[in-house]
């Protein structure tokens, strides 16, 4: 299996990148048990989702949209069973699926290896997560909560600064050709 | 199998992942009073098939029972219309009795405020055979100590005299009869005439003379002066009255209901009686209006006040 290949559509061609067996995995564990530390040891920065930053990394790298969704519904699930029992199964799933997805698509159609285009592209999926779980909550759970405020503008740019170099230390988990 | 073109393939497993997630959520979410949200989205999607399959199964019940299963109708309409008719003739039968109660409580009633007067009940057990003459006949007969030209009255007023006495029956003189009469006078004018039959409903007041004044719905009892009658039995009220020469022509409604009499008295002695005020007014059903020139200062009569 090539590690690096590319998509050609028109003039423009895109590298779909490999990663070293257990990258996808250790990543999504690391995040998940650093998200599940921030509350009790870190509260300040519970600002952080760093599931949804290695969703949308993994998501944009691989650039394949099945894979991508899969990998969101995953890590998104996990998020959930370790939130408590006051979240439902689903509730992070649901919205991580559809970044996953999203992200997955987009990457295979642009150029995302930019910091710029890392930057802005983190900011609109962390509004498109949160755009999502509030709807589920409005739908399902009857839970209303506001669509957006100052706290999570603040947070879609705190997680999009720490995107860009998060991102570049996650592409050393890809495998050269 | 369905094929899903390659490029739909993400598209069809994101719906499909979303909606296990969905379903997950709604297995888990339990709404307040209502359940949990599967719960309340199976009831929601099923109920409007169960109530168009309720209406569907009314409807064909409705047109199986009203349109082919009628064998056993006939039969029950018809044991139906027996069993009304029965329970007609007993709602008749108590209707019947129960009036009969209020008349002999009636009786009864007037007796007791008269009890120092001698007075025999009588059952009215038949009427004239013809249109000629108003008569009725009545039970009680020489052995009860009835006696001819003995005044007959109810608790409303006067009803006529006794001019046939039998062993165990008598023949009563309804004043309405064209011989008939009543020594009688206005309660407020205190002007005396007899008042008379004239084969109808209607009594007349033979003798006022044209310069009297007459007011519509003046009273008029019995003024004692035909030794029949003692004084102040209520004969009637004056319902019409039209100018005339020498006298005018005095309408009378009878107090006493005398084209419906089941029991009256038989007065024996001429002992003066004591009536209710609200017995002394007759029946205004049949009031005519009052003709021009006559006075009607008089309020009309009302029909309920009638009633004892």
């Amino acid at each position: 299996m090539n590690d690096t290949f590319e998509l050609r559509g028109g003039e423009s061609h895109i590298e779909v990148h490999k990663f070293f067996p257990g990258a996808i995995a250790g990543a999504t564990i690391v995040a998940l048990t650093l998200q599940a530390m921030f509350p009790v040891h870190l509260p300040r920065l519970d600002i952080l989702d760093l599931p949804l930053l290695v969703t949308i990394y993994f998501g944009l790298s691989r650039r394949n949209p099945s894979t991508g969704l899969l990998l969101g519904m995953t890590i998104g699930l996990l998020q959930d069973s370790l939130s408590g029992p006051t979240v439902p199964l689903g509730l992070y799933g649901i919205a991580k699926t559809v970044v996953g997805y999203m992200a997955s698509s987009i990457g295979a159609r642009l150029d995302t290896e930019h910091p710029l285009a890392r930057f802005s592209l983190t900011v609109a999926f962390f509004v498109l997560h949160q755009a999502v779980m509030v709807l589920t909550r409005r739908l399902l759970l009857a839970q209303p909560g506001p669509w957006f405020n100052m706290h999570l503008a603040m947070a879609a740019g705190v997680n999009a600064v720490l995107g860009v170099p998060l991102f570049l230390l996650l592409d050393r988990l890809r495998r050269t050709s | 199998m369905v094929a899903i073109p390659s490029r739909h393939r993400s598209l069809a497993l994101l719906a499909g992942v979303l909606l296990v997630q969905i379903m997950m959520l709604a297995v888990q979410i339990k709404r307040d009073s209502r359940g949990r949200l599967i719960r309340v989205w199976a009831v929601s999607a099923v109920t409007p098939f169960e109530r168009s399959g309720a209406w569907g199964f009314g409807r064909v019940r409705g047109v199986w029972h009203h349109y082919f299963a009628l064998q056993s109708t006939v039969r029950e309409n018809e044991a139906l219309r027996i069993e009304n008719d029965s329970l007609k003739l007993a709602i008749s039968e108590l209707q019947s009795k129960a009036a009969e109660a209020d008349r002999l409580g009636l009786l009864l009633h007037f007796k007791a405020n008269n009890e120092k007067t001698a007075m025999v009940g009588a059952r009215v057990i038949g009427a004239s055979a013809g249109t000629a003459s108003r008569t009725i006949e009545i039970d009680r007969g020489e052995r009860d100590g009835i006696h001819r030209n003995q005044p007959v009255i109810t608790p409303d007023g006067a009803v006529g005299k006794v001019i046939e006495v039998y062993r165990d029956s008598a023949q009563v003189l309804l004043l309405t009869d064209k011989d008939s009469g009543v020594g009688a006078m206005l309660v407020d004018s205190r002007i005396q005439s007899p008042v008379g039959g004239t084969g109808e409903l209607m009594l007349t007041m033979k003798y006022v003379a044209a310069e009297d004044t007459v007011n519509v719905g003046e009273k008029i009892v019995t003024s004692g002066m035909d030794k029949i009658f003692p004084r102040d039995v209520p004969v009637g009220t004056v319902m019409e009255v039209r100018p005339g020469t020498p006298f005018k022509q005095v309408r009378v409604m009878p107090a006493a209901k005398l084209d419906r009499l089941e029991e009256v008295f038989v007065l024996l002695t001429q002992e003066p009686l004591e009536f209710q005020n609200g017995a002394e007014t007759p029946s205004a059903a049949a009031a005519p209006s009052a003709p021009a020139g006559a006075s009607t200062t008089a309020p009309v009569v009302s029909p309920a006040a009638v009633k004892p």
